[in-house]
């Protein structure tokens, strides 16, 4: 399985966990890869911790367990920074993906995370500033595009087009797509 | 799906990303049924919701019936179906439950109503994950029992099965399973065939003795007592046995329509095995993975996936097998018999006439427990200690994944 890319979010309830890790499985199989989605059910609940999964292959997907070693981590919610095991079964070859304002390096201490890459951006301030609302799941994609590479950002922006545009209104639309673009230039890395 | 772009020359769609559960609506809306019972229950209900958004957009023609309960569920689809049109519904775990009367009535009147089953553990405690415990605890109950390994197999059993049910020489009710939440609410990639091919190859339905030809009177549900009771259960078995072959048939006449062919079982890198997995449902997928991997590493072992549990399919499983050594036999419910698992004894009674084979049962998934590739490798290990005769057989049936 080694040409398996796994992922796994984290965030809390309201914040587009399960959405994010939809949207970027669905732009891996518009770019011809196979995919998985699947969030983690539990007592569903705003604000709780929650997980959802990703898995992108260049073959069919035949694993149906849950991710333990995922080799990307991305995380919604800084709050979560002590609440839960975030590098839970992250190899020391990860990528670890953040949305807070502080930089990587900080972020690597506080986690003792000191192998693999770690990367940080604002997307809070990204999607109030692009389309006025504290989901800062689409510029997490777009960030994730750019540390992971897993998938090009012209499939995304143009999947995400495809898919919503007849679902949510034009300024809705642009400004997560302005977000995903945002966060993709602004991310920095370790 | 009205979004996806069609291939004419295949009949297949491009893949599209779909959870199992609205495969398995699409797969309800290319049959455009008659009447759809129902009554929501998780994990059944975003199937049922996304269905109900066809009807709402005007993609169906159905007449969808909201009840008070499963109970009622299961009886409006006896109704319906006596009543001469195609029928579907769709529950998990205590909605099947709280059918159950219902459920031996649909199929002792010999009515082909096509139920999917999002398999959810039975209560108590209450848990909404996948175990088998729900449609295992009605393998009696004379319905078709078809697994489901993924969200592909899940639309494409559920369009099989209605020419399944109708069959003349079948005329019973099916039920196509898919795992709760590892497949019903699991986004994966599936193709989509086009609309009038769906269309084409489930025929238009033509009820048998329908309660509505009033010049054909016909009674349903009388009074069957020692004259003639046991000559319409003789006769229930026998449409058990033929659907074997219909099942069969139908699976193939599929793979020559729409590219993938089905089987009673599946087996998978067996023909040499030393050491076997016997499974059903999405951990098949896993265990696929684990069979490769140790082939990797020089070790002959293989998988045989059972796709339709009901009818048994006996002489293939014996067939398949004939090479095995050691077989490992999963069950994804606990059956309480004290002696091991639904899917364990079948294999065991099909296999009494082979003294060369060792079978050990492993409970596992309960309540959505997850298993994983360490897990099945662990089996696997397991029955090849046991080949070897390292490892003494001290339990034939043990339990995966649990805290003792």
């Amino acid at each position: 399985m080694a040409d398996m890319t796994e992922i796994r979010w984290h965030g809390r309830g309201g914040q587009g966990v399960v959405t994010a890790s939809k949207v970027v499985a669905e732009a891996a199989l518009s770019a011809g890869k196979y995919i998985q989605a699947f969030p983690e059910y539990g007592p569903e609940r705003m604000g709780a911790p929650i997980r959802s999964f990703t898995r992108i292959g260049e073959k069919p997907i035949r694993i149906h367990s849950q991710v333990t070693n995922p080799g990307i981590v991305v995380v919604l919610d800084p709050t979560l920074l002590g609440v839960v095991d975030l590098i839970e079964g992250l190899p020391d070859n990860g990528i670890f993906l953040m949305n807070t304002p502080k930089a990587p390096r900080e972020i690597r201490t506080a986690l003792n995370y000191s192998k693999g890459r770690v990367f940080t951006v604002n997307a809070t301030q990204i999607a109030l500033d692009k389309f006025g609302r504290n989901i800062p799941n689409t510029p997490m994609v777009g960030a994730l595009v750019k540390a992971s590479g897993v998938i090009a950002l012209g499939h995304v922006i143009e999947d995400f087009k495809n898919r919503y545009a007849g679902k949510f209104k034009k300024e809705i639309v642009e400004g997560n797509i302005q977000a995903i673009e945002t966060a993709y230039n602004e991310v920095t890395g370790e | 799906m009205e979004d996806a772009k069609v291939n004419n020359k295949t009949g297949q769609t491009t893949l599209v990303a779909l959870t199992g559960n609205e495969a398995v609506a699409t797969a309800m809306r290319q049959i455009n049924p008659d009447v759809v019972a129902a009554y929501p229950i998780t994990p059944q209900t975003s199937l049922m919701q996304k269905f109900a958004d066809f009807a709402a957009a005007g993609l169906v023609d159905t007449e969808i019936i909201l009840v008070e309960s499963e109970h009622s569920a299961m009886s409006a689809c006896v109704g319906s179906a006596a009543a001469g049109v195609r029928t579907m519904t769709a529950t998990s775990a205590n909605g099947l439950a709280l059918m159950w009367e219902i459920v031996y009535i649909a199929a002792s009147s010999r009515l082909p109503i096509v139920m999917p089953v999002v398999n959810r553990a039975l209560s108590g405690p209450i848990n909404i994950h996948c175990d088998h415990s729900d449609t295992m605890g009605c393998r009696d109950s004379s319905w078709i029992q078809i697994y489901s390994e993924n969200s592909q197999e899940a639309y494409d059993n559920t369009i099989q099965a209605i020419r399944i049910a109708e069959h003349a020489n079948v005329l019973l009710p099916v039920m196509v399973t898919l795992d709760g939440f590892i497949i019903s609410h699991s986004i994966e990639s599936v193709h989509v065939y086009e609309d009038a091919k769906v269309k084409e190859f489930i025929g238009e339905y033509k009820p048998h003795n329908p309660l509505l030809d009033l010049n054909n009177p016909v009674t349903f549900g009388p009074l069957d007592l020692y004259d003639y009771y046991f000559e319409h259960k003789r006769q229930q078995s026998e449409a058990m046995k033929n659907s074997k072959r219909v099942i069969e048939d139908i699976g193939r006449l599929f793979g020559q329509t729409f590219g993938t062919v089905y089987d009673l079982i599946e087996t998978y890198r067996l023909e040499d095995a030393d050491e076997c997995i016997v499974v059903l449902g999405s951990t098949a997928g896993t265990a696929k993975e684990v069979v490769d991997a140790l082939r990797g590493q020089g070790r002959k072992v293989g998988l045989l996936k059972i796709r339709v549990f009901r009818p048994f399919p006996e002489t293939e499983i014996i067939d398949a097998l004939r090479g095995v050594k050691v077989v490992g036999v999963l069950d994804r419910s606990e059956g309480f018999s004290a002696v091991g698992g639904p899917v364990y004894q079948e294999i065991r009674a099909a296999l009494c006439a082979r003294h060369d084979i060792s079978i050990v049962n492993y409970i596992y998934g309960l309540g959505g427990r997850d298993i994983g590739i360490a897990d099945i490798t662990k089996v696997f290990d397991e029955l090849s200690a046991i080949r070897k005769a390292e490892k003494p057989i001290t339990s034939r049936v043990d339990y995966v994944g649990v805290r003792e």
